[in-house]
């Protein structure tokens, strides 16, 4: 980026551009790996990709919607409250 | 059968966005970049999708957004894709708005750009309601919803801005879902590849306006779809064909009461709306498949 560029008032990409969205989170996702068949599409429907591509959740990022595990087919993912 | 690895895994939208807890907004958009990769540039008006973005100086966003007036997006678009044109340049340019700002605000620029032939995508992502500032009626939302300006439920019913745009005859159109992410990035990457303007209206089930709880997001856009009220289709040179899960729903319907249960908008809907709303349906249904059948 040239120094004009850096200067520019513009919004650059960057990872917790809206914080820790983590610490809004009520309930979080817990996986049974026993259950789990990899089939991804927990991954698949997480609006935040909080998901990675070996399915393991970010919990700094994860906002506890619930999706992962109303959707996923072998019922591995249970909605724990967090203990605050 | 779709699948999952055919996907980049790439994402261009960073963890991650202050979008509510199970935005289908969010979801879609993952999608939509997805599919049209970084050489992309995205026109926002005045939406939840300006929102999310993130605080200044930062931003969720790895593509680069314009961000503009509510009734400017489609004429922004046209400038622009116009200058990358003009250098030579194939970088997509995609006006990404909502409800309120494409069946109401929006509409002339949009008209405007797809009379001139502008080579654009132009998605509106649907959560039915002015969301982003409390959930007023638009012309979006579904006869019987509840929003904070209609209390009682809405009397009129939603707007076809489907038929609206066809009537401009764009190369491509089409409908998509975000609970079918899949389906959604196949049309993305479709659309992208037709010179012209093309459209695809996506229905966002938002948890907070259409009041049902966060996790059923994506089960809200299925239950859509089955019962029938959002048909999944796409039009290309005005050729309609309409995706095997609505033809499958248009053969056996789920009871649309399974629909509007789950949802808090729809609570106590007065005998007489709800009939309305079933003729509204069916006619839309008769519609298609007839222009199916001539395609
Ligand atoms: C001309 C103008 N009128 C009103 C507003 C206030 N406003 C900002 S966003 C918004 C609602 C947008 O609704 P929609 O396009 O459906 O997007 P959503 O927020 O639902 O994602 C309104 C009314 C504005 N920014 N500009
Ligand atoms: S949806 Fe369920 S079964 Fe599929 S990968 Fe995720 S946890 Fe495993
Ligand atoms: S709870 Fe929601 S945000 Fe968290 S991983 Fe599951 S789908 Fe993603
Ligand atoms: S109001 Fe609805 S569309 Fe807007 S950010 Fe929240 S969930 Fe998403
Ligand atoms: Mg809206």
């Amino acid at each position: 980026m040239s120094p004009v560029q850096q200067r520019l008032a513009m919004s650059r990409p960057t990872q917790g551009a809206a914080g820790k969205t983590g610490t809004w989170r009520v309930f979080k996702p817990v996986v049974d790996k026993e259950k789990c068949n990899q089939c991804g599409l927990c991954e698949m429907y997480c609006p935040d990709n909080a998901i990675d591509a070996d399915l393991i959740v970010d919990l700094a990022f994860c906002k506890g919607c619930g999706i992962c595990a109303n959707e996923c087919p072998k019922k591995a993912i249970d909605m724990i409250r967090e203990e605050k | 059968m779709d699948t999952i690895a055919e996907i980049p895994k790439e994402e261009f939208v960073l963890k991650c966005t202050s979008a509510c807890a199970g935005c289908s907004d969010a979801l879609t958009l993952r999608y939509v970049l997805k599919a049209a990769g970084q050489d992309t540039v995205l026109v926002v008006p005045a939406c939840c999708t300006s929102v999310i973005q993130g605080i200044y100086p930062n931003t969720a966003f790895n593509v680069p957004v314009y961000n503009i007036a509510f009734g400017a997006a489609a004429a922004c678009a046209s400038g622009m894709s116009n200058a990358f044109r003009a250098t030579g340049k194939k970088t997509n340019v995609i006006v990404y708005a909502g409800d309120g700002g494409t069946l109401d605000i929006g509409i002339q620029a949009m008209s405007g750009a797809f009379e001139r032939g502008t080579d654009f995508l132009y998605i509106c992502y649907d959560n039915e309601a002015y969301g982003n500032t409390g959930m007023q009626r638009s012309g979006g939302t579904p006869m019987g919803a509840r929003t904070t300006t209609t209390p009682a439920g809405k009397t009129d019913a939603k707007k076809d801005i489907d038929a609206i745009i066809a009537a401009h005859s764009p190369p491509y159109m089409a409908t998509a879902c975000a609970a079918y992410p899949q389906d959604l990035f196949k049309k993305v990457q479709k659309a992208l590849t037709f010179r012209g303007p093309s459209f695809i209206h996506v229905l966002a089930p938002c948890p907070p306006g259409w009041r049902f709880s966060t996790e059923k997001s994506v089960e809200m856009g299925k239950l859509a779809v089955k019962s029938g009220m959002w048909v999944l289709y796409e039009r290309e040179y005005g050729k309609l064909s309409i995706n095997p899960q609505s033809k499958a729903a248009i053969k056996k319907p789920i009871p649309l009461e399974d629909y509007l249960a789950p949802q808090g908008r729809f609570k106590g809907i007065d005998a007489k709306t709800l009939e309305l709303l079933r003729q509204h349906l069916a006619k839309n249904i008769k519609k298609l498949s007839a222009e199916a059948a001539e395609s």
